[in-house]
């Protein structure tokens, strides 16, 4: 009737699990009577579960990345600790298959919900502002991704107290990953919760490629799009062409675990090395797709507030073209040591390093930019020039592991382990921090508070610095990773070390949140009035804080690159508003569906898991059944009239008079 | 900016230019979707070379592939695009009936090619020659399997659009989504010749 | 609070190297005791060397042009509309090029020298071992010796050691630090690796491919001696264990999951048995019809070529 489902499948035995689950739950039934309390639960359906406006989907994934950053960095926490008893002598408080599951979920976590949901959400905030547009192409299908995307999540979530999750390592390799040597449900935990999240994401790159490609604003011609825009279309191309990969492989290993097949499997013709090749082909463009839009937002930072064009604009183009065509043909770096071959492994590292040169012409070009401007010391440009440091060192370990002989002893060393987290956090969680700083009074109509984010700056990087670069010495020490148990004590200095990074890293948290809750408080002293905190250069920046639901009243015909600067410089604000003849706006309707499939696929998953056959037919024609009875739909949208638009430009005209601009 | 803004006063408050603003943005995404489509199928013709290339196999044998139904399957497939080819024909000059008609013939077309297709794989299965007995049965069956769920869900398509007909007339919406399918049909349909000719006409030399 | 920021990232870079220089004693750039490991570090060091040339560039303009253009240091030239240089263009994409070029040939050329597969030049005869990853131990056999052994090999100096590696089950690596090139062990495929210790020594010996629980305990000791002698004596020791892994069943039962393994000494070994090991995951023929002489024949599937 349940499947393999017993109540056996709560891990009674094990009081760290049981006592963080038994937590969440608590949390949650905390957070869910609060809202009740306020009666909010209509005011959260109708004007955030079911909405479609891009802006407030980017406030949803925001939440969904911080609130999976506190879970993936207690398994971080867990894990330094247990290395640190672990080569002192002592056994530890996580045997090998708790702390393998904890290093699986760490990866997953903060690679699918943590960096995707981060980078995703702020390419859906910018991206309809910078081009001119009023939302995104499909936003039905940007509101379904959110939610698939947080049922996967929820997903992960529920192996911890219901069953295990995978213990392979996040991208769990066969032989280990099949059905014999992964009996358990872990793996297909695993495995539903990519499956479900990555159909969300490749939706995510139709739907934004769609809106760059035919959603511009007139005249805005592709050399005159913003430097982010570019970096996200880049991006989508990559998730578009990428995803599918994963999405097959994942199904290949299903089919092996669920119905015997040998795709994988050591006998019968199985070939374990091509689910290596396969899902590398994926996972290279994927961190990629983390890294480019980060590009983008650097971009951005760095030519506001050094208040200057950004320089080398289309070199800086031409540079994420190349990036983005080279990612593809560089996979096999992840596994020189398979045995390939000196010619394969001669190619893949040069490329590999070619893919340097591009990225190393973007850092001067920042650099350059910066050069003779004039530098407000915002946090925003502190997480910036933070990334230029710490992301060229991680940059330059890169190019270090290209070259095959020395990743022959380098390949899945701490030092492999530092070299990732350098240019993942340096340079995409930098990066995002960098943008949520940025383009947060967009959203939200204040500013956040200065102090606190620069003190959160300061935390990380030190926190980065001794977590991180204990780690490549380490490795040079012959350290591997993945070991719990019985680590040699010569380890142990530098273990430490690593931990008290991690703690830093944790104060540095803390100071975000901290910031969060005092710029709410403080929001009326912080508010910005004029939509333009930053005296900014892109289109975005034309629309009042927060921006309204319809983002441009009027659709703004483009002229040049940072099109807003050229026009405020030298252009007064007149009265001229009174002439402006506004029009009825169509908008989408908001829609409960995409709410509705993800719980389905949320049942459809779980229900997968545990081989709970009906439920997982029922769930499965749920969706289908639910999407027809959309399709029978034709009501999807409303009018904002022109009297209702022209009351809200009205105010924002006052408001940036209030300001004192003319 | 404010010269800028009077510039611009061509919006969206026309409604034709609204829909098919619409429908060229719903079939330029269709194209895409397409696109990753064909990134699935490329992954799987890959596995399929490499798992082949890696065990040698005779095929000559009726017992595994019998070209003839092969063909008649292909057949009925290009005849089923070439009707859905009649059904956009149909919808562009409005006429409903033929529209029902042809979207009738393309779907029982599709149904018979998609039963040929299961008889097929229960008859290899019986024989023995399941997914679960080696690699090359794996992709095989994955290969032509994942191409008959696409034609699954094209038929299901066919029926939904059938009864949205039905329902609410040949709306703006329902044309767009007639466009849609007929893409999506055509591009299956140029799958199958790739299946046809690298799994069953390869196989068979 | 400008010049607090920038002491605070004084001390963070001056806490950073004095790390590098702490544990300098301990990097195997000092305690590489194989040819192929020691020319594997030095190219790490010469890759970075090379490195440096960008990034100490890089790390020096973002401290020094940030201080300098920051918005409070009043008198400093502004330029708001310059933002094409075709000399600069040409620089910043010419000593990236010519490093990357520079590092191609030695990658090249060194990924080419230091091929596991190719075998070591030296006047003294290679020792061919085999391994075996096991759940979660390492079986070594000594194909001219008739000796196996778990989680212990001895060679002696300055003689190639020809690894044949495969795996029992899942994915490992086989990897001496001290002595160089990981490669991975794969079940039903065979890799090769060639190293020669140059220095008597015990080393370490792991696992560097995650492969289940006991993964964390899959170590091993590799001594090398200094006389052939030693060496023999060692092999005698060996062949007077009581243990024998004569048959495929004693070979079961030692490949049992076990996560506390030590060491253990076979006196005797089953013929071919690493290639009966590797060819249990062969696909075989697989005859479709009686009548019809059709068989799916595993090509040949080797890593080695």
């Amino acid at each position: 009737m349940f499947g393999k489902l017993t109540f056996d499948a709560i891990p009674y035995h094990e009081p760290i699990i049981m006592i963080t689950y038994i937590a969440i739950i608590l949390i949650a039934l905390c957070i869910a009577s609060t809202i009740t309390y306020y009666k909010k639960w209509k005011y959260l359906w109708s004007e955030w579960f079911t909405t479609v406006d891009h802006k407030k989907i980017s406030i949803m994934y925001g939440i969904l990345a911080f609130v999976m950053l506190f879970r993936g960095f207690v398994d971080a926490i867990l894990m330094r600790t247990q290395q640190v008893v672990a080569s002192a002598g002592f056994k530890g408080f996580l045997p090998p298959h708790h702390y393998d599951q904890i290093f699986t979920a760490h990866g997953v976590i903060m690679i699918f919900f943590v960096a995707m949901p981060l980078v995703i959400g702020l390419m859906n905030l910018v991206i309809p502002l910078q081009i001119g547009a009023r939302d995104v192409a499909f936003p039905f299908l940007n509101n379904l991704s959110f939610w698939l995307n947080v049922s996967s999540a929820v997903l992960l979530t529920l192996s911890l107290g219901i069953g295990e999750f995978a213990q392979t390592g996040w991208l769990a390799y066969p032989p280990l990953s099949g059905i014999k040597y992964s009996s358990g449900v872990g793996v297909d935990y695993w495995i539903w919760s990519l499956q479900i999240s990555g159909v969300g994401t490749t939706l995510t790159g139709i739907n934004f490629l769609v809106t760059i490609l035919k959603m511009r604003a007139p005249g805005m011609s592709f050399f005159k799009m913003p430097v982010f825009t570019w970096t996200s279309l880049c991006t989508n191309i990559l998730i578009v062409i990428s995803f599918p990969v994963l999405t097959v492989t994942l199904v290949l290993l299903t089919l092996d675990r669920y119905f015997n097949f040998h795709f994988f499997t050591n006998d019968l013709g199985g070939n374990a090395m091509m689910y290596v090749n396969l899902i590398w082909i994926w996972g290279h463009p994927e961190v990629y797709i983390l890294v480019l839009p980060v590009f983008g937002v650097f971009s951005e930072v760095v030519a506001t507030f050094s208040k200057k064009r950004l320089f080398g604009y289309v070199s800086l183009v031409w540079a994420t073209l190349s990036i983005t065509i080279l990612s593809f043909i560089v996979w096999l770096h992840h596994f020189f040591t398979m045995g390939a071959g000196a010619d394969v492994n001669t190619f893949f590292g040069i490329t590999t390093m070619i893919i340097a040169i591009p990225t190393g012409v973007k850092i001067f070009n920042w650099l350059f930019t910066i050069y003779q401007g004039r530098v407000h010391m915002h946090s925003s440009i502190l997480w910036t020039l933070g990334f230029l440091v710490t992301f060229s060192i991680g940059g330059m370990t890169g190019v270090l592991l290209s070259v095959p002989p020395a990743d022959f002893v380098l390949h899945n060393s701490l030092f492999l382990v530092a070299h990732f987290h350098n240019v993942i956090i340096g340079g995409v969680v930098f990066g995002c921090f960098a943008g949520i700083n940025y383009w947060f009074p967009k959203l939200f109509g204040f500013v956040l508070n200065e102090i606190w984010g620069k003190r959160a700056f300061w935390f990380w990087i030190i926190g980065f610095f001794l977590a991180f670069i204990p780690l490549y010495f380490l490795g040079l020490m012959g350290m591997t990773r993945r070991l719990s148990q019985n680590i040699d004590s010569e380890f142990h200095m530098l273990l430490c070390i690593a931990a008290i990074g991690a703690c830093f890293i944790g104060i540095g948290i803390i100071c975000q949140v901290i910031q969060f809750f005092i710029s709410i408080k403080e929001r009326r002293h912080n508010l910005d009035l004029t939509g333009d905190p930053w005296d900014g250069r892109t289109l975005e920046w034309s629309t009042s804080s927060p921006a309204p639901l319809y983002n441009f009243a009027i659709i703004p015909k483009v002229e040049d690159r940072d099109d807003f600067w050229r026009n405020k410089e030298g252009q007064h604000y007149n009265k001229l508003i009174n002439s402006i003849n506004y029009h009825d706006i169509h908008m989408p309707k908001n829609t409960g569906l995409g709410f509705m499939i993800s719980i389905f696929s949320l049942f459809f998953g779980f229900s997968a898991v545990w081989h709970i056959t009906w439920l997982c037919i029922l769930s499965f024609l749920a969706i289908i059944i639910s999407l027809f009875i959309n399709s029978l739909n034709e009501d999807t949208e409303y009018t904002i009239s022109a009297e209702e638009i022209k009351k809200i430009e009205h105010q924002y005209w006052k408001n940036i008079q209030k300001a004192g601009l003319k | 900016m404010i010269e800028n803004k009077f510039n611009n006063t061509i919006l969206n408050s026309n409604s034709s230019t609204h829909d098919k603003i619409s429908e060229t943005k719903k079939l330029f995404g269709l194209w895409i979707y397409l696109m990753s489509d064909c990134i699935m199928f490329a992954v799987l013709f890959a596995v399929y070379a490499i798992v082949s290339s890696n065990i040698s196999i005779n095929l000559i044998s009726n017992k595994i592939f019998n070209l003839s139904s092969i063909l008649l399957e292909t057949f009925l497939l290009l005849l089923s695009s070439l009707s859905c080819g009649f059904v956009v024909i149909a919808m562009n000059q409005k006429r409903i009936k033929m529209i029902y008609s042809f979207l009738t013939i393309t779907f029982i077309f599709g149904l018979i090619f998609l039963l040929m297709e299961v008889h097929e794989f229960y008859e290899l299965i019986i024989e023995n020659f399941g997914p679960d007995k080696n690699a090359f049965f794996s992709i095989f069956f994955t290969l032509v399997a994942t191409h008959g769920v696409h034609i699954f869900f094209g038929l299901i398509l066919i029926l939904s659009i059938l009864y949205q007909i039905k329902k609410l007339g040949l709306t703006n919406s329902i044309r767009t989504r007639i466009l849609c399918f007929s893409v999506f049909w055509h591009f299956l349909d140029i799958i199958w010749i790739c299946v046809f000719t690298f799994v069953y006409l390869n196989g068979a030399i | 609070m400008i010049f607090l920021n920038y002491n605070n990232f004084m001390k963070t870079l001056s806490l950073i190297l004095i790390f590098f220089f702490l544990n300098g004693c301990n990097n195997p750039l000092l305690n590489s005791h194989g040819t192929i490991a020691t020319e594997e570090y030095s190219l790490i060091l010469i890759s970075f060397i090379m490195m440096l040339f960008i990034i100490i560039p890089v790390i020096f303009m973002t401290i020094y042009f940030s201080l300098k253009y920051r918005s409070t240091n009043v008198n400093q030239i502004y330029k708001p509309n310059w933002c094409d240089s075709k000399k600069i263009e040409i620089v910043v994409w010419t000593i990236p090029i010519i490093i990357v070029s520079f590092l191609a040939f030695l990658s090249w050329s060194y990924t080419h020298k230091l091929d596991p597969k190719k075998s070591i030049v030296s006047l003294n005869n290679p020792i061919k071992i085999d391994a075996v990853a096991l759940d979660w131990k390492w079986l070594f056999i000594y194909p001219d010796y008739n000796i196996a052994t778990i989680n212990e090999i001895m060679f002696p100096v300055n003689r190639p050691i020809v690894f044949r590696i495969t795996s029992n089950s899942v994915m490992n690596a086989f990897f001496i630090p001290s002595l160089g090139s990981q490669i991975y062990a794969m079940p039903g495929m065979t890799t090769k690796l060639n190293l020669i210790a140059n220095d008597v020594g015990k080393y370490k010996g792991i696992s560097s491919n995650y492969s289940g629980h006991g993964f964390s305990n899959m170590k091993f000791t590799a001594i090398s001696v200094l006389k052939n002698s030693t060496f023999l004596d060692w092999v005698k020791k060996v062949q007077a264990s009581s243990i024998k892994l004569n048959t495929m069943k004693t070979f079961d039962i030692i490949s049992i999951p076990n996560e506390n393994y030590s060491i253990e000494y076979f006196s005797s070994v089953k013929k071919n048995l690493f290639n009966k090991i590797k060819n249990q995951y062969s696909i075989k023929h697989f005859i479709l019809d009686e009548n019809l002489s059709h068989e799916i024949v595993k090509k040949n599937f080797n890593m080695e070529k």
